[in-house]
């Protein structure tokens, strides 16, 4: 009995540390994503699998990608997602591969595609995200290089794309992210108030309050209750960190788009502790006199809101509210909707003495009636970007997945309708005037609307949104944070613009000022 | 001689009953019965070990490392790297930031200058807790650890002193740290008095009590997000449902998130009226299993309502209220919802949270200053938490 004792204790040890022992060394865990498996310089899989053989308008014939499941993450819908979630069924038919669409809040987004891609998880295939973000994913090539892929993608008629995003989309002159929807911001103004009140649309900032001042408090929509001159959100953590930049980029951009808003291109300091900056925040505030009382607690989707229902006279947005106004459902200022390249300004930096100096011919090459204007390509619109580290059949159909939403068949389709958030970002989409009507836009609306974001997409002094390493942390974290302290009081126009100047300069020298320079100077074409 | 559980019982597999017996530790046995003798008392001696070995590695796995880890990160900087991250150890770099860099003014707040009303505060707290300090070394219980905790204490309590009474008034602004005091201390004072006071009703012999026994706890099993929207939509005064009260208020363009008192207002609101049923059905079930003994005896003696309450109420809630405060004090600490869903921190960062700071850290890829804001909360709910517990609740126990 004692030696069967000792045999079943002996054996009951055994088992216990062998189970330890296999738990504890089971798998070897890297936290690097392994750059060797899936490298961004390798031989792309069009060859494989093209992507031209998933497009809507020509099915494969075998169903190429039968049995691969992928998996996009993106922003919480409705928007954005809504057109991906719809057309995963339709793409699943097309080419066997099943989408999987996982969406997470607009603040947690470059937060959780790093954290999948640097920590080694790989959980999503592709991730339809900002394209400003490549500068972050390219280099440790956590991202695919497709251009490969849309060389031998007919389908996607990359050409029909506008050069501006083309270029966004694209980074030490490779192709990143596929682009599904164009952003611009531009000023929306209701047409029938301004005319009633013999006002005219805003050119510059100055005209904007003075018309977001005469209109406030009137009844716009006539429900018998005063209304608001001007709607533009101010909520923290949302996206006043990219509306400032509409109202500051005039006044301190005005030598073309290559000159740039955000830093000296001589030594990378910031250009937000001057004249030009702090009248854009004196500006942003004042609109807040003219709007809404909880406007410092809204964001864009609280003042687009308020706009369709006919409670402001101004706001600014991207392209999403042509094609939400015309919405008899939900709108109630169809074909009262005016759109203009966002407004500017009778004085610019000078960038040698941080004072504002008035507009002529040497300051402001490309002013019109003397007032500069810089449109402000905030965002850049969404785009669908590959993982790098998953397998290349599932590197394949998330492209050919990105590739069949963006191209003419169906983006020509999705731009049109408000729901989608996608707005237009192809030429043949500006020019065919006829799918806009088809949609619901009145000629006047359609001419309106196209034309304001063609005047803004063809001025030569467009502003683009930031596109070097830690932009995210310099726009939507620090500005944001100081940003919204101004906005609440908390903070002087000086102190705002210091506290900015000073925390852009720490994520810059931590950063590095040369790479950061190289970084800035290279998304905007000099050397 | 020794006492020893014999037989394979003692390593759980259940084959023989639990048998004791008296076992003779000089045995007279056989070259084999010996070996086995002794690798049984070897086995014996590791299987302990052995079997509790996976429960020591889980919680390690669990609680330790990750602390341990987490400390780490806090010492480091987080950058994307080729193919993945690194890691940067950087000292003390991240919490020097939350002190005195670019990070200061966001955790500390925003210090006003020293006026007489600040000085006399904050010299009233150095009298009180010079005194503090000063009973307990003329006192006979001196200890190294107690005299140790105590100096921690009062420097812990003047520092806080000296940033409260720099950031409430006089052109100071609160800090997240402050921020999240405030949610804290005045979240639980009304919880805790209208969790009582609801208490005390219910107790009573009223028509309908049990049924508002279950209302008064629903709050209580909402999810704090779901709280949250529930709140921002009550507090919206263009859109809301309480729009014809406030318009005829006359407060037609009033905002409460205008103002950063007004917004802590409504998020300290919406915490209060989720957490108050918390501390009502604790009170509720303390004030139930009360002798009724005492209260009679009192009742016939004279003894009014309120003589009832202090002298045998009270006394016998207390232990119940210490323990209910101390459970609140360290959940509310980490209060990262109401703020996030009603106010998205603002106006500013005045509805900010020590979670929500470190949770923006976190957004924005500052991994080691989130986890330097977390193991600052961690700092401050362990302050907390230890003068509750030596301090506060054993004094009052041992008062009963």
């Amino acid at each position: 009995m004692n030696s069967k004792n000792t045999l079943i204790k002996i054996l009951s040890v055994m088992i216990v540390f062998s189970v330890l022992i296999t738990a504890c060394g089971g798998t070897t865990t890297t936290t690097q994503a392994p750059a060797t498996q899936a490298p961004a310089t390798q031989a792309p899989a069009a060859t494989e699998a093209p992507a031209t053989q998933a497009p809507a308008t020509e099915a494969p014939a075998g169903k190429i990608f039968d049995g691969v499941t992928i998996t996009i993450l993106t922003f919480v819908g409705p928007q954005v997602a809504e057109p991906l979630q719809r057309r995963g069924p339709d793409f699943t038919a097309l080419t066997g591969a099943k989408v999987n669409i996982v969406t997470v809040p607009n603040s947690d987004l470059y937060q959780k595609v790093l954290t999948d891609a640097t920590s080694g998880t790989n959980a999503y295939d592709g991730y339809l995200f900002a394209p400003s973000w490549i500068v972050d994913f390219a280099p440790a090539g956590l991202i695919e290089d497709l251009t490969p892929y849309v060389q031998k993608d007919k389908d996607l008629q990359w050409d029909d794309v506008a050069p501006f995003f083309r270029d966004f989309n694209s980074y030490d002159g490779k192709v990143y992210s596929i682009p599904v929807d164009g952003d611009m911001h531009m000023v929306y103004y209701r047409i029938d108030s301004l005319k009633d009140a013999g006002l005219e649309p805003p050119k510059t900032w100055d005209d904007y309050l003075a018309v977001a001042k005469a209109l406030n408090g009137k009844d716009l929509n006539g429900d018998g209750t005063p209304d608001y001159g001007s709607c533009i959100s101010k909520a923290p953590a949302q996206q006043s960190y990219w509306w400032i930049w509409s109202i500051a980029a005039p006044y301190i951009q005005s030598k073309g788009s290559s000159q740039g808003p955000f830093f000296n291109t001589k030594d990378m300091t910031p250009l937000v502790n001057n004249d030009a900056f702090k009248r854009a925040l004196e500006v942003y505030k004042e609109t807040g006199k003219y709007g809404p009382p909880d406007e410092t607690n809204q964001g864009v989707g609280d003042s687009r809101g308020l706009f369709l229902s006919g409670r402001c006279a101004l706001t600014m947005d991207w392209g999403d509210i042509g094609p939400l106004a015309i919405d008899k459902a939900n709108s109630k200022v169809v074909d009262k909707v005016g759109a203009i390249e966002n407004p500017g300004s009778k004085e610019v930096l000078d960038w040698d003495t941080g004072k504002l100096v008035p507009c002529d011919a040497t300051t402001c090459p490309y002013a019109e009636d003397g007032v500069n204007h810089a449109p402000f390509a905030s965002f850049g619109g969404w785009a669908g970007a590959v993982n790098a580290a998953v397998d290349q059949k599932k590197k394949d159909a998330a492209y050919a997945f990105f590739s069949y939403m963006s191209q003419p068949a169906q983006s020509s389709k999705d731009v049109v309708v408000g729901k989608t958030g996608y707005n237009p970002f192809r030429i043949s989409e500006f020019k065919n005037k006829q799918a806009w009507i088809d949609a619901g836009f009145s000629q006047t609306a359609a001419d309106n609307y196209l034309s304001g974001i063609e005047q803004s997409l063809n001025n030569p002094n467009m502003a683009a949104d930031l596109r070097i390493p830690k932009n995210h942390e310099y726009i939507q974290v620090e500005l944001d944070r100081i940003l919204s302290q101004y906005i609440a009081g908390d903070l002087t126009v000086d102190e705002t613009m210091k506290q900015l100047y000073d925390s852009w300069e720490t994520i810059t020298n931590d950063a590095g000022r040369d790479a950061q320079l190289k970084f800035y100077k290279g998304t905007l074409g000099q050397k | 001689m020794n006492i020893l559980p014999q037989g394979p019982t003692r390593i759980g597999l259940g084959l023989e009953p639990t048998s004791y017996q008296i076992m003779n530790t000089e045995p007279e046995e056989s070259q084999p019965s010996r070996f086995n003798g002794a690798i049984s008392t070897l086995i014996d001696r590791l299987a302990g070990s052995v079997f509790i070995m996976p429960t020591v590695l889980a919680l390690l796995f669990l609680s330790i490392f990750p602390l341990i880890g987490s400390l780490y990160v806090s010492l480091a900087k987080f950058d994307i790297a080729k193919g993945g991250y690194k890691l940067t150890f950087v000292g003390l770099g991240n919490y020097k930031k939350l002190f005195v860099g670019s990070e200061g003014d966001h955790f500390l707040g925003k210090f006003a200058p020293s006026t007489p009303l600040t000085w006399v505060v904050f010299g009233l707290v150095v009298i009180a807790l010079a005194v503090f300090l000063a009973r307990y070394l003329l006192s006979v219980k001196v200890s190294t650890g107690g005299l140790i905790g105590r100096v921690l204490l009062t420097l812990g309590s003047g520092m806080l002193t000296w940033m409260l009474v720099h950031t409430l008034w006089n052109g100071g602004r609160l800090g997240t740290a402050s921020v999240t005091l405030v949610y804290v201390f005045v979240g639980i004072f009304f919880q805790y008095t209208l969790g009582l006071s609801l208490a005390m009703l219910t107790v009573q012999n009223l028509p309908g009590r049990r049924f508002f026994r279950v209302i008064f706890l629903l709050p209580m099993m909402i999810t704090p997000v779901g709280v949250a929207y529930m709140f921002r939509m009550l507090t919206d005064t263009s859109k809301g449902p309480f729009t014809p009260i406030w318009e005829s208020l006359g407060l037609i363009n009033f905002s409460w998130v205008n103002n950063a008192w007004g917004a802590r207002t409504a998020i300290l609101i919406g915490d209060i009226w989720q957490w108050t049923p918390f501390m009502f059905i604790v009170l509720v079930a303390a004030l139930e299993s009360q002798p009724i003994e005492p209260i009679e005896a009192a009742t016939v003696d004279g003894a009014n309502s309120w003589q009832i309450f202090r002298y045998i109420t009270w006394p016998a809630i207390l232990p119940v209220t210490m323990t209910l405060m101390l459970i609140r004090l360290i959940e509310a600490f980490k209060i990262v919802d109401l703020p996030n869903v009603m106010t998205n921190g603002g106006p500013g960062t005045a509805t900010q949270s020590l979670t929500y700071h470190a949770y923006i850290n976190w957004r924005a890829l500052n991994i080691g200053g989130s986890a330097a804001v977390a193991y600052m909360l961690l700092f401050l709910v362990t302050f907390f938490a230890m003068i509750f517990v030596n301090l506060i609740r054993q004094r009052t126990v041992e008062t009963l």
